[in-house]
């Protein structure tokens, strides 16, 4: 069974390996948007740990609802709103048990992701964060390896992809040839829930 | 609707200088719209350019005089958040709207409409409908 503690260990592990890899989501960003992801995220997930540490919620929807809250309040960014939404709907989707399985987590996990396609429009294959969260999902019923693996390899596949949603969308065919930085990070936090895991 | 119910007016831009300039533009434009309540919510708390949902979130407090709040938006994280905020939370006043319209024409058509007195769906349906507005 899932504790709170394994959901503090998610988000902890999220905002470590947004701190080691800020630098190069936000080179990610230069040629194909903005050049704000790494910063933008990086300032999200400093919130969700202090919020964690000063309101302390207790089950792992609170978790999760309270740093989808900091998430989309904090970011600046379309990546607030959209990992925020993510992480409100999966936690609101847990209720408020005490302890929850890796099944419930599946399922709550699938409504969110369907709340960030929902919200941005955004298909698998459009060059988005739904490209590595969509088929993580689908390998989380072999387990938290499987569903990292399956996260990364859709982040590199974002490589060949024509960007069809957001800022990078505007390129057109130039958007060609870049890993897309939105499935790069969604990658890191599927990565996370691995390492909270123990593996 | 009688006209001490006015439906505010939020105007949500990346830039700060974006929000308040098309802001006081339509107010401009509007003549005697003196009296509609309209925010920007334009730009991150910092002063940069993005989105804040607390920017948003207060500027539609400041302008519920209980008819109903339009949030006009330039593009991406604006809507985003806007809509991240309709969806889960209940950080906006009750009877607040995205509004599907071009930002500068539809922030014009909106105050305009609301200075009338008009309800919030046909505030809705003027900003909307300067998407038909063809210039060419």
């Amino acid at each position: 069974m899932l504790d709170a503690d394994f959901f503090r260990r998610w988000m902890a592990a999220t905002a470590a390996s947004v701190e080691r890899e800020a630098e190069r989501l936000t080179a990610l960003d230069s040629p194909i948007g903005d050049a704000d992801h790494g910063s933008n995220l990086l300032r999200g997930f400093r919130a969700v740990s202090a919020a964690l540490e000063k309101e302390d919620p207790r089950t792992p929807g609170a978790i999760l609802v309270l740093a989808g809250r900091q998430l989309i309040s904090t970011v600046g960014g379309a990546s607030g709103p959209l990992y925020g939404t993510l992480l409100r709907r999966t936690g609101k989707a847990l209720g408020d048990a005490a302890e929850v399985d890796e099944a419930q987590l599946t399922a709550a996990l699938r409504t969110g992701v369907e709340a960030v396609m929902a919200l941005g429009g955004a298909a698998p294959g459009d060059k988005t964060m739904i490209d590595a969260l969509s088929p993580a999902v689908d390998a989380l019923d072999a387990g938290f390896g499987a569903a990292r693996a399956a996260a990364e390899e859709g982040a590199l596949a974002t490589v060949p992809l024509q960007a069809r949603k957001g800022r990078a969308s505007y390129l057109g065919e130039r958007s060609i040839g870049h890993q897309d930085p939105g499935a790069t990070s969604s990658a890191l936090l599927i990565a996370a829930l691995a390492e909270a895991n123990g593996e | 609707m009688s006209e001490d119910k006015l439906v505010g007016i939020v105007l949500v831009s990346h830039s700060a200088e974006v929000a308040a300039s098309v802001a006081e533009l339509a107010k401009g434009l509007a003549g005697g719209a003196a009296s509609v309540p309209v925010a920007p919510a334009g730009g991150t708390e910092g002063g940069g350019l993005g989105t804040s949902s607390e920017l948003i979130a207060a500027a539609a407090a400041s302008v519920d005089r209980g008819a109903g709040v339009a949030v006009l938006t330039d593009l991406g994280s604006a809507v985003l958040t806007v809509k991240a905020l309709l969806a889960e939370g209940d950080e906006l006043p009750e009877g607040t709207e995205l509004v599907d319209a071009p930002f500068v024409e539809g922030a014009v058509a909106a105050v305009v409409t609301a200075s009338t007195g008009a309800d919030l769906a046909a505030v809705r349906a003027a900003a909307e409908e300067a998407y038909t507005y063809r210039k060419v």
